[in-house]
């Protein structure tokens, strides 16, 4: 994480007096942007770095559930089974993920290509069901559309 | 159509969250006018005149909330809009976020002023993504035209703005867990009192508003409390943006005004339930909300009064269709899987309460049902309500009691017959 200490430094930039430990968050987000997940060396590092408690970035670990303590897939599939996007499909789009990359909820294809995860509520319920990979939503799927995602993924 | 427009006013144009286009709508005028003109114990008087209500879902008086601060007190103060969106059937401060991000900035601008606050927040939902890069992009432009930053406008008054990102958890949206999520922690509510107004942000007194009651801001310091207070209705004024979703023909966000026909808005501004099929029942502002069926909306309009007389609340806006033939035992399923799911741990009662919920009802789609099991998600229930140190526990409790005392006949057919009384699933008829 050493090489991520400018762009730390530049957050801190309009933060008030001692508000270091606010920090830790947007360099977890930052570090695992960088890595792919946060690794044991990024937790003593930042620890260090921020001079706070190593135990209060594991906990920030383990309670959000964005963070990664290991790596996932090149695509990172999670697919919305909240209310609204049940009652738009969302089990039919969960179960064409499931066939269409040969793996269960929660595991990553031998390539190495493809994790497929559950989450709840993302706020798009309007446009129900949703699909977030990586960073980006993919609204009102239907498998026709999950077939379209998946071909331009795997190009 | 649903009434005066103050926040959806304006085409939405690929350019039109962006500076260019906001100040071409008279953007930032009111800032520059209240930082030359105004004092700040006038702004709060104004928008505590208007009377409008905090629209995350309690709907408290943003005016009253406001006036705990007091000026001049030596200490800083902090200012945090709460973009932590993510109550299930909610997306409004989404649209706000990604279409109107200077008119958020304009208002928390003007309020960070009324407050006498250097330092203000928006905290986002780890999740946002181009919500995330529209608020966060508009903070720049603002900067690099001096509406943030030193001296504003050429004034002594100065703002930083600092966008922060959660990393995915509903309790974060509680205020006093977002505020300990922006301290860098885990995101534990905290008990209160103090208020956050005098203990808040690392101990120092903290406003705490969601990111549709500040947007209002602008508008009301600009028109005044008394036009405000002209729309809506006089416990409720201004309007509301709803996000409607699941078995409605035409889902979205939508502005109504306050004492808007509930059935009405349903009917014809949403183009009614989807396929043209009956209407069973409606989720009127978040999951948290109890049900109210197609008899219980008719006589209904669209402000938090009238929804709560009919035992409900208009809540975070966040509504919810119904279909007729949808399963409310795979309803409530959903829901008590996220509120098991979403418990932080910190309190017994909702951390050992929601998990008991959680593996009733599975028992009870799995087919192992008993028929004391309903009584008992009631007593759980019950048990919950203000004993924890947030109001997410008593939130499940209100829904599963609702949802129960509805559907009970659904409940008792699956526990007795080991399957649905109707077609077994959220779809409803809608897909079969």
């Amino acid at each position: 994480m050493k090489h991520l200490i400018p762009e730390f430094m530049a957050m801190r930039r309009r933060l008030p007096e001692g508000f270091e430990p606010s920090l830790v968050l947007p360099c977890l987000r930052r570090i695992q942007e960088d890595r792919g997940h946060v690794a044991d060396e990024d937790i003593d590092g930042l620890a260090a770095w921020l001079g706070v408690p190593r135990i209060q970035i594991e906990e920030v670990l383990s309670f959000y559930t964005q963070f990664r303590r290991a790596p996932v897939g090149r695509w990172h599939v999670q697919a919305c089974r909240n209310l609204s996007c049940s009652m738009r499909g969302a089990e039919g789009v969960i179960a064409h993920l499931e066939r269409r990359l040969g793996i269960e909820t929660g595991q990553t294809t031998p390539d190495g290509r493809y994790t497929l995860s559950t989450v709840e509520c993302l706020g798009s319920c309007g446009t129900a069901p949703v699909v977030m990979v990586n960073e980006t939503y993919h609204e009102d799927m239907s498998p026709e559309r999950l077939d379209a995602l998946l071909e331009s993924l795997s190009r | 159509m649903s009434g005066t427009k103050l926040i959806m006013n304006f085409e939405v144009t690929p350019t039109s969250h962006g500076l260019a286009d906001y100040r071409a709508r008279g953007g930032y005028a009111t800032l520059e006018k209240v930082l030359r003109e105004m004092r700040p114990e006038e702004v709060t008087k104004e928008v505590a005149a208007s009377g409008i209500l905090g629209h995350g879902g309690a709907a408290f008086p943003a005016g009253r909330k406001w006036g705990v601060i007091r000026l001049n007190d030596g200490i800083p103060h902090y200012l945090c809009s709460n973009a932590d969106e993510g109550e299930p059937g909610t997306f409004k401060d989404r649209w706000i976020l990604e279409h109107a991000p200077h008119l958020l900035i304009e208002s928390m601008a003007i309020t960070a002023f009324a407050l006498q606050v250097r330092h203000a927040f928006i905290y986002i939902r780890g999740e946002f993504d181009l919500p995330w890069r529209r608020i966060a992009g508009a903070v720049e432009e603002a900067y690099a035209a001096g509406w943030l930053g030193d001296r504003i406008a050429g004034t002594d008054f100065s703002l930083d703005l600092i966008v922060y990102r959660g990393a995915g958890s509903y309790v974060c949206g509680e205020a006093s867990g977002l505020l300990t999520s922006l301290e860098g922690r885990k995101g534990y509510p905290r008990n209160r009192p103090p208020r956050l107004t005098v203990r808040g942000l690392y101990q120092r007194p903290t406003v705490i508003n969601n990111v549709e009651t500040l947007a209002n801001v602008t508008g009301i310091v600009r028109d005044g409390a008394a036009a405000f207070r002209k729309i809506g209705t006089a416990k409720s004024p201004g309007t509301q943006l709803i996000s409607i979703s699941g078995h409605v023909q035409r889902p979205g966000v939508y502005e109504v005004e306050y004492g808007y026909p509930f059935a009405k808005f349903i009917r014809e501004d949403c183009g009614g339930v989807l396929g043209g099929l009956g209407l069973k029942c409606v989720v009127p502002g978040g999951i948290s909300t109890k049900v109210l069926t197609a008899a219980d909306i008719e006589p209904l309009t669209l402000d938090h009064a009238s929804v709560a007389a009919a035992g409900s609340g208009l809540g975070s806006g966040g509504m919810v269709v119904v279909a007729e033939g949808t399963c409310m035992v795979r309803f409530l399923q959903v829901l008590v899987r996220f509120y098991h799911h979403e418990s932080c741990g910190q309190c017994t009662p909702c951390r050992e309460g929601m998990g008991w919920m959680h593996r009733i009802i599975d028992r009870i789609v799995e087919g192992g049902g008993r028929p004391e099991d309903l009584d008992q998600l009631v007593a759980i229930s019950r048990m919950n309500d203000g004993t924890t140190i947030c109001g997410m526990g008593d939130a499940a409790g209100y829904a599963t009691i609702g949802i129960l005392a509805k559907y009970r006949d659904e409940f008792e057919y699956w526990v007795a017959n080991k399957r649905s009384k109707l077609a077994g699933n959220l779809e409803g008829t809608v897909h079969a």
